[in-house]
This record gives C-alpha cells, structure tokens and sequence, in this order.
C-alpha cells in the first residue's frame, strides 16, 4: 500500500503493490492525514514498487494534486514503471509536469 | 474461428474482488504465453470494466458481476464482462475520456484504458436492465526465443 516518509520538508509517499478502487480511498487517508499534519513543501509519490495500477491511480494523483496545492505544496511522482506510464499517458498529467 | 477454451465467473460486486477477477482473467490466459505487457494490458482492461460494474451499474446495492472468458484457436481472448446494474443510457458520452459521473476521484478514462489496451471494445447497456463490455485482443503466437 504506502510507507510514509518525512525529510527537509519532503514528505515521500513510497507505493507498493496494487493500486486499484478497493485500495486507492486507504492510500489517500494516509497520505491525506500526514499532508494535513507537516504540511510539506512537495508531496512525492515513489511508484518504484507498484506493481499495478488502473484509472483508478490517475485519480488518486490527480486527487493529491488537488489537495497538495491547496496546502501550498507541490506534488512529484517518481519512478514510474513503464506499463504504469501507459495509463498516465492518457491523463493530462503527463502534461502537468508532475511525472518525472 | 473455433473456440478452444471456455470460462465462466460470477461475483459479488465488491471492491475487493477487483484483484480476484483480474487475477483469475490473467490465470486463465496463460496458456497463451502472453508477454508481460500483453498480459498486464488485459489484466488492466478487465480490472476498468469490473471496477465499472462495481462502482456505477451497482451504487447503491451489492449486485453480481459475471465473467465470461474465451479463446479461439486463432490465439484471440474475448472477454465478457457483464451486469445487471443501472445501465448506460449515452454510451457514446461515457466512453468519452475523461467523462465521469461519480465525484469520488474518478479519472473518467476506464474506457479510454480498454479502449487503448485491448483490440477491440464493444458496449451494450439498457438503462434499467445492466450492461455489457465485450473486450478482444490477439496474443501474439511468437517462436518461443522471441518471447
Ligand atoms: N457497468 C456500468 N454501468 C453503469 N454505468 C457505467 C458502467 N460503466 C461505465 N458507466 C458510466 O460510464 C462513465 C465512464 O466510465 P469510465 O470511463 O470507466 O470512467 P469512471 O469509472 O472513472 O467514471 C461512468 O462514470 C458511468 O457513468
Ligand atoms: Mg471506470
């Protein structure tokens, strides 16, 4: 699911396994919850260890977007696994310059 | 076109079988020797269309959700997915990117993934009566060095 890490005001949200409907609403809580509480200046998505994701991962990015903005951060995802890229690349995320 | 192998699959619309039927869809083709990538583009398109069924066709109640899988001896998989849930009443709109109507941080792009990862999308929805998303794509038959 997610391991949360917090450092020179980078709060890293390290992703594994599946990310689909039944399990995006729990990473979101935690991400959500530990953004409220540091308010860091980027939110960093690691996808390095995800192993599948659906529409459903475009909509939590785009959500912690949202909701990072607002705080006044901003948001990075990192280490994208190529067929992971596949599903970003038709979102408008790719565009956003959030995907590194 | 002969059909070589044959299943079938229902379930309750619970979010926590989105892994299970994308995972027994993904079983049931390995015979084929997909790729990876075409393995994970089917396994991505079905879990679009259940998490459909799941979240629209059923929003309020707990409905079943059948899968029909087959192969035919041309190396195709069609794959049926189907609800008796609330229907689409304008499937060309819904299938449109980024069209959703659900609030709860959907991408609007399930059919946009089934439309981009598999060969062919067919869509049949009453309102009232359920629906049905046909998807089809050819496994590669490959010499295995090439695999
Ligand atoms: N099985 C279904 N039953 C009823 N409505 C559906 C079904 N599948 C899709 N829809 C409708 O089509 C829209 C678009 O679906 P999709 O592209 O997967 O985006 P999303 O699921 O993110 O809303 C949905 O918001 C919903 O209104
Ligand atoms: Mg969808």
């Amino acid at each position: 699911m997610v391991d949360m890490s917090y450092k020179n005001d980078i709060l890293t949200a390290g992703l594994y396994g599946e990310i689909d409907h039944h399990i995006a609403p729990k990473i979101r809580s935690e991400i959500d919850a530990k953004c409220e509480n540091l308010r860091p200046k980027v939110l960093r998505l690691d996808f390095k260890a995800v192993s599948f994701m659906d529409s459903s991962g475009v909509g939590l990015v785009m959500g912690r977007q949202r909701c990072i903005s607002l705080l006044g951060g901003r948001l990075e995802v990192v280490n994208i696994p190529k067929q992971i890229n596949k599903v970003f690349s038709l979102s408008g995320l790719d565009k956003l310059g959030v995907l590194k | 076109m002969n059909i070589q192998n044959h299943m079938k699959l229902s379930f309750l619309s619970r979010s926590v079988n989105e892994a299970f039927a994308r995972a027994a869809v993904s079983s049931f083709l390995l015979p084929l020797d997909p790729t990876v990538t075409e393995l994970s583009d089917v396994r991505t398109a079905v879990s679009e269309a259940v998490t459909n069924c799941i979240v629209h066709a059923y929003p309020d109640t707990t409905g079943v959700v059948y899968i029909d899988a087959k192969i035919t001896d041309t190396n195709k998989v069609i794959i049926r997915i189907r609800d008796s849930g609330v229907g689409i009443e304008n499937i060309k709109q819904a299938m449109e990117p980024l069209f959703t109507t659900s609030s709860d941080e959907r991408a609007g792009l399930g059919f946009a993934v089934m439309q981009s990862f598999m060969d062919r999308v067919r869509v049949r929805s009453q309102k009232g009566k359920g629906t049905v998303v046909t998807l089809e794509k050819f496994i590669d038959k490959l010499p295995d060095d090439k695999k």
